[in-house]
């Protein structure tokens, strides 16, 4: 019985995970390792990593940083409307990245209020950057919030309180003592973003028009590839992608473990 | 430094958490502020410190008002009840971390801190962190921190609440050596009476918000100012009477009340020790049944049951206990050589009057 629970397990996990996995590996090696070094470096294929690079790095930054007001706010402040604020942070997880981005192009077509007041600065937000920042932002936002606040909970006001008693500014409190207590929270946070922000496409296609070598992040053009029937490239980029996830696997592992290790 | 609060009240949402309390700390003093969880206590304690902002009344340091002073700005040393201590800090960063904030010189911190751990007698412990130290440890450490930037006055807020016994008594006996030794102006909280008795000069008691008597630990349990006080601190027989013929009477307990106009309710308290117990039927004139008795390592507790069906405890010391012999559910004889009329809920202090004994003869051998 106990086998075939085991057995079951390994098979589930076969079928879903390392299956497709070891696939993906056989597929873009298929050609020889000149042809999958050929795909990665093309110009769309280093303009779409480079393009998914720059989309990660402002998005995991506004959300380190206005994720943790966030997280502070609603750990620490008492006021109306916090219950909602709460309930209305799992919303991206409920809502179709699809229809976040589709949103978006609502929101900033060119007939609407915000959509001239920006054609008439001259600003390109939808089928540009500014989109595609917005429509990761929206269904990343959850991450650093939801893994801080419970944090800062737990972690209480007496830490912080001393820390102003023993003459430390609020600016001083955050620094000395909030954020060292929350760093591996925080941490773990951003792992998830980044994961998330990577491999977003949904959201992202709607917004971006997926124009080559403009609005084409890595994902897009894995999907590109795989439409031209450029297999090869469409598995190569996918595998690039698949080693970094796993990279940040590892790190968010470590996370998880300092993070409950450090806080007991 | 003396520390003065006048007027005080706190009202969280529709609760008043402490209704105008006012009283002063003199330099030097050890102060108790003891009640039941949710006297009000505590938040006394976090609005001298600047964590709480009164909703009325002063706060005075050094004859200074400081109601608009922030927490980082008022010197005092507040330690927490579940200590606080920084746990990414070692012990040694975590006593350095008020001068850090200062900007102490690097030798003069490195001085202080050490002085201050050898004091604790932490200095074995400067490079552990806070989760390699067991309770009693980290609590020395949160004191030492607190101490480190030489504040004008030490706030503790149930310092020993979360130490096991033992380690309890030796943090207690610590501490009044600590405020010998260092004598800064210093006020803890506790819900311990035992222990506000031990360690205070002197010791305020709340209930609801309300100071209820603020003295000498001797004049709190001799002298309790108002019922709540004579209930709570210490353990006290409490029975309701109707004064008749200047008598108060409950059963065939008679008590000489001639000051209280008849038909007066009144509350007639006596401590324990005042209850005189005797297996020998003929010793004392009152009638009782041996309920239970229980071993309190020091002494003896014993319940009766008069035979009027009141329940009374009485107290006695090993020698006494021993020279009698006692059965659980044998007949005693009784008598109460004290007494005192309660000061009635709502007026402190309204019917205080020395313990005096009954002696016009019921209760005499």
């Amino acid at each position: 019985m106990r086998k075939l629970l085991i057995a079951i397990v390994w098979l589930y996990f076969g079928i879903l995970l390392i299956g497709p996995l070891a696939y993906l590996c056989r597929q873009a090696m298929s050609d020889g390792v000149a042809a999958f070094w050929g795909e990665i470096t093309r110009p769309e294929a280093v303009h779409g990593f480079k393009l998914t690079t720059e989309i990660t790095v402002i998005v995991l930054v506004l959300n380190l940083i206005f994720g943790t007001v966030t997280a502070l706010v609603l750990a620490r402040q008492q006021f109306k409307g916090r219950t909602l604020l709460s309930g209305l942070i799992d919303l991206p997880f409920a809502v179709s990245p699809v229809i976040a981005g589709f949103m978006l192009v609502l929101l900033f077509g060119p007939e609407t209020l915000l959509g001239m007041f920006f054609g008439a600065l001259d600003i390109k937000v939808l089928f540009a950057m500014p989109a595609m920042v917005l429509a990761t932002l929206f269904v990343t936002f959850p991450f650093v919030v939801r893994e801080l606040t419970p944090v800062l909970q737990t972690l209480g006001k007496a830490g912080e309180e001393s820390a102003r008693t023993l003459g430390a500014n609020e600016w001083q409190v955050f620094l000395k003592v909030t954020l060292p207590a929350v760093r591996w929270g925080l941490v773990y946070g951003a792992t998830l973003t980044i994961a998330r922000a990577i491999g977003e496409f949904g959201a992202v296609l709607v917004v971006s028009g997926n124009v080559l070598l403009l609005t084409q992040t890595a994902t897009l053009h894995i999907y590109q590839s795989y439409v031209d029937f450029n297999y090869v490239g469409a598995y190569a980029v996918a595998m690039v992608l698949i080693v970094v996830s796993f990279a940040i696997l590892t790190v968010l592992e470590v996370a998880r473990v300092r993070a409950t290790a450090g806080d007991s | 430094m003396k520390i003065e609060i006048r007027h005080l009240s706190k009202r969280f949402g529709t609760v008043e958490a402490v209704s105008d309390v006012s009283f002063a700390v003199e330099e030097g003093e050890l102060l108790g502020l003891l009640g039941p969880s949710g006297s009000g206590k505590t938040t006394v304690l976090r609005i001298i410190a600047g964590l709480e902002t009164p909703s009325t009344g002063d706060i005075l340091i050094d004859s200074v008002r400081v109601n608009d002073l922030p927490a980082q700005r008022r010197n005092i040393g507040f330690v927490f009840q579940h200590y606080a201590l920084f746990k990414h800090l070692t012990v040694f960063h975590n006593v350095a971390f008020g001068l850090k904030i200062k900007k102490w010189r690097r030798a003069e911190m490195a001085q202080r801190v050490s002085d201050l751990l050898r004091l604790m007698g932490l200095e074995a412990l400067a490079d552990r962190y806070p989760h390699q130290l067991s309770g009693g440890q980290r609590q020395r450490v949160a004191i030492a921190r607190a101490l480190a930037p030489k504040p004008s006055v030490l706030l503790l807020d149930e310092p020993f609440g979360a130490v096991d016994a033992k380690v309890r008594q030796e943090l207690r006996e610590w501490l009044i050596r600590l405020h010998d030794d260092l004598n800064v102006t210093s006020l803890f909280v506790t819900h311990d009476q035992e222990e506000a008795m031990e360690v205070s000069d002197r010791i305020i008691v709340f209930a609801k918000g309300h100071l209820e008597q603020i003295g000498s630990p001797a004049d709190v349990y001799e002298e309790p100012a108002t019922e709540f006080v004579a209930r709570f601190i210490g353990s006290m027989n409490i029975l309701e009477a109707k004064v008749t013929n200047g008598k108060a009477k409950v059963g065939s307990m008679e008590f000489p009340v001639s000051e209280f106009p008849d038909g007066q309710q009144v509350q007639v308290g006596f401590r324990p020790y005042y209850v005189k117990v005797s297996e020998d039927p003929a010793r004392f004139r009152q009638q009782a049944r041996l309920r239970h008795v229980y071993f309190l390592g020091v002494a003896y507790r014993l319940e009766i049951e008069t035979d009027d069906g009141v329940i009374l405890r009485s107290r006695m010391n090993k020698e006494e206990y021993r020279q009698c012999k006692f059965e659980v559910g044998q007949p005693v004889s009784y008598a109460i050589t004290h007494f005192r009329i309660l000061p009635q809920e709502g007026k402190p202090g309204a019917f205080l009057q020395p313990p005096q004994p009954p002696e016009s003869g019921p209760f005499t051998p």
